[in-house]
């Protein structure tokens, strides 16, 4: 019966994880919830992904309404290595939370914050899972909403502005998405993705359609951070809460990301209107942008947590570069990318909390000396920066392997040129937080300073050395964003 | 504070009014425009209106906020726990046929009529929240 009901489960054990920690108001006992949901998640993710290697496609019709006038969930390679991310990286960081936000957050909020999290959670996995355009809307407002808070319950007061910042942008972005997805109801009269799909094959080009399209590339675009969109990203990773962050910027892009490569090949197609405008160019175009311009400022800045963030954006713009070239092996590397960004931007945030927990401040200026008194923390920020580089054994290399591997299938040998140019730049802003903290002599107060906690240590080696595992071996992540590719690029059948 | 006193009057007997018509809207979103949502609003209105004319702290008395942080997520409960009751029923979740299987038609009625329970109970304590947290602040 479990077996059945997989695809709604792991919507509904965060969901309900969710309500009973706010319904528990005690911090204690909500940290239990959330561990014991993510934990039930990831079980449930993983038995999903098992499911759907062996059975193929599963469809699952919320309350008994066959598509396409129910609501479908349907999971097939694509979104259940998706949804695996969202879940594994979920379920790692609720232990570092313990103790992070006991320091970082009021008492009486700790209940909140789980409850936040959990919601969130929810929402991401609902994006992933649901095979209606309408439902991903409804998720993409539940995690929104939930993101918004956990920015919100940040320890500084900034924390607010940055929320109401991202509030407004986000809801930008929401209500594009929607629009197009209304427009795509007016045309087709379907909500639904596969149905939407054969019938958008059918309908001649129009405007409306044209119309439809832009909207929903520039709502989802502001919800992935998109280059001239990604304004709101800095401020609202550097202001939430340390773990808020670092499940996040592991997750949230991720799952936009992937709605957009789903609408664009699964739903759209890409003979349609992607090969009657020139929307890849341009993709192409603002994702070589993001990963320059991004990096470019990341070198500049003093604040650690903000580094990461605009290295975020230029993570993102290689993603997107994936989705541009619109070739198989493009879309693994887009798709491994998820995965692998997922793990080092994981590890590299969780690093930088443990430091921001020990020294209350992650400003380069007071780093000094911090990787010598904190080496395990800080061991583990170096292999995350070093996947950031984009280092042979680590699983930075593997996405821009398979990146540079389709520029040179399409004969762009310029663009794989680019490719490891722009990780060039990487190499100097993960050097100088290496720098600072490793080659300066601690001053008086980080000589004090210890290794975290191990509730907060543990999960973070767990990333670090997930990072440098799918650095060599990548035949798990590689075969299932490989598969991944192949089913979007398919079609729905 | 003497003054109004035809509108403490006038609120008091238009409560009861209030509430019914709430319950009536509730009740009667299966036949016509209402529902769970809309009703929710007006029952939320009347504890406002309440608010409004004796103050704050009467209305906290009458709906504490513990209790209103509690119902938010039990109306979510209730909509999302029928879900889960028609999957122990063998059915998909929210599935209004497993709660009753002579009638296709009743099953559906009981169905969305817990469920519009739930929504109630979610939004007229959101409202409420909402009303409490803008007007509680600089006390």
């Amino acid at each position: 019966m479990i077996e059945h009901h997989l695809p709604v489960l792991i919507v509904l054990v965060p969901l309900f994880g969710a309500l009973l920690s706010s319904l528990t108001h005690r911090g204690s006992i909500a940290w239990g919830v959330a561990l014991l949901a993510t934990v039930l998640t990831l079980a449930g993710a993983i038995a999903l992904l098992a499911r759907v290697t062996h059975e193929g496609v599963i469809s699952y019709e919320i309350g008994g309404w066959a598509p396409p006038v129910g609501i479908e969930y349907r999971v097939d390679m694509a979104n259940a290595l998706v949804i695996l991310i969202v879940a594994s990286i979920a379920a790692v960081i609720v232990p570092y939370a313990r103790v992070s936000v006991a320091r970082e957050i009021a008492a009486d909020q700790h209940a909140w914050f789980y409850t936040m999290y959990l919601l969130c959670v929810t929402g991401l996995i609902g994006i992933a899972v649901t095979g209606d355009a309408f439902n991903a809307f409804v998720f993409l407002e539940v995690s929104s909403l939930a993101t918004y808070t956990l920015i919100a319950l940040g320890p500084s007061r900034r924390s607010l502005l940055s929320a109401y910042q991202y509030l407004i942008m986000g809801t930008i972005g929401a209500t594009f998405y929607i629009i197009g997805v209304g427009l795509l109801l007016t045309i087709t009269g379907t909500l639904n993705f596969v149905d939407l799909a054969a019938r958008i094959a059918d309908t001649q080009y129009d405007q409306a359609l044209l119309a439809a399209f832009a909207f929903i590339t520039v709502g989802i675009g502001l919800k992935l951070a998109l280059f001239p969109l990604h304004v709101w990203l800095p401020n609202a990773y550097a202001k939430a809460p340390s773990t808020g962050t670092a499940l996040l910027a592991s997750t949230a892009t991720k799952v936009a990301v992937y709605l957009l490569v789903r609408i664009y090949f699964s739903v759209f197609g890409v003979d349609k209107i992607i090969g009657d405008i020139p929307v890849l160019e341009l993709l192409l175009i603002l994702s070589i942008a993001a990963m320059f311009f991004a990096s470019i400022v990341a070198v500049f800045e003093k604040n650690v947590k903000r580094l990461l963030a605009y290295s975020s954006v230029a993570q993102v713009g290689y993603m997107i570069l994936g989705v541009s070239m619109a070739t198989t092996t493009a879309l693994t590397g887009t798709l491994v990318h998820l995965a692998n960004h997922a793990l080092m931007k994981g590890a590299a945030f969780l690093a930088i909390g443990a430091v921001a927990y020990q020294l209350g401040s992650v400003s380069l200026d007071r780093m000094k000396g911090v990787g010598r008194v904190m080496p395990i923390t800080m061991g583990c920020f170096v292999v995350a920066g070093l996947s950031l580089i984009g280092v042979p054994g680590t699983v930075g290399f593997i996405s821009k392997y398979y990146l540079v591997i389709a520029a040179f299938e399409k004969g762009w040998w310029w663009l794989a040129f680019l490719i490891v140019a722009s990780s060039l730049i990487a190499v100097f802003y993960v050097g100088r937080v290496v720098e600072v903290a490793w080659f300066s002599a601690p001053d008086t107060e980080a000589a004090e300073l210890r290794d975290p906690p191990l509730l907060m240590l543990v999960p973070t080696i767990i990333l670090a050395a997930a990072c440098v595992f799918f650095g060599v071996d990548a035949s798990l992540t590689a075969g299932l964003a490989e598969g991944a590719a192949n089913v979007l690029f398919g079609g729905y059948q | 504070m003497r003054l109004d006193v035809v509108l403490r009057v006038v609120t008091k007997l238009m409560l009861p009014f209030m509430l019914v018509f709430a319950i009536y809207v509730q009740f009667h979103g299966d036949y016509g425009p209402g529902g769970g949502f809309q009703a929710g609003v007006i029952a939320a209105a009347a504890l406002i209106l309440y608010a409004l004319m004796f103050g704050l702290s009467a209305a906290m008395r009458v709906v504490p906020t513990w209790l209103v942080e509690k119902m938010i997520p039990i109306g979510v409960m209730i909509y999302a726990g029928t879900g889960v009751v028609s999957m122990f029923l063998h059915e998909n979740f929210l599935d209004y046929d497993a709660l009753n299987h002579h009638s296709h038609v009743h099953a559906q009625e009981w169905g969305v009529f817990i469920v519009e329970v739930g929504v109630f109970v979610t939004v007229s304590s959101t409202m409420i929240a909402i009303f409490y947290a803008f007007g509680g602040r600089g006390r």
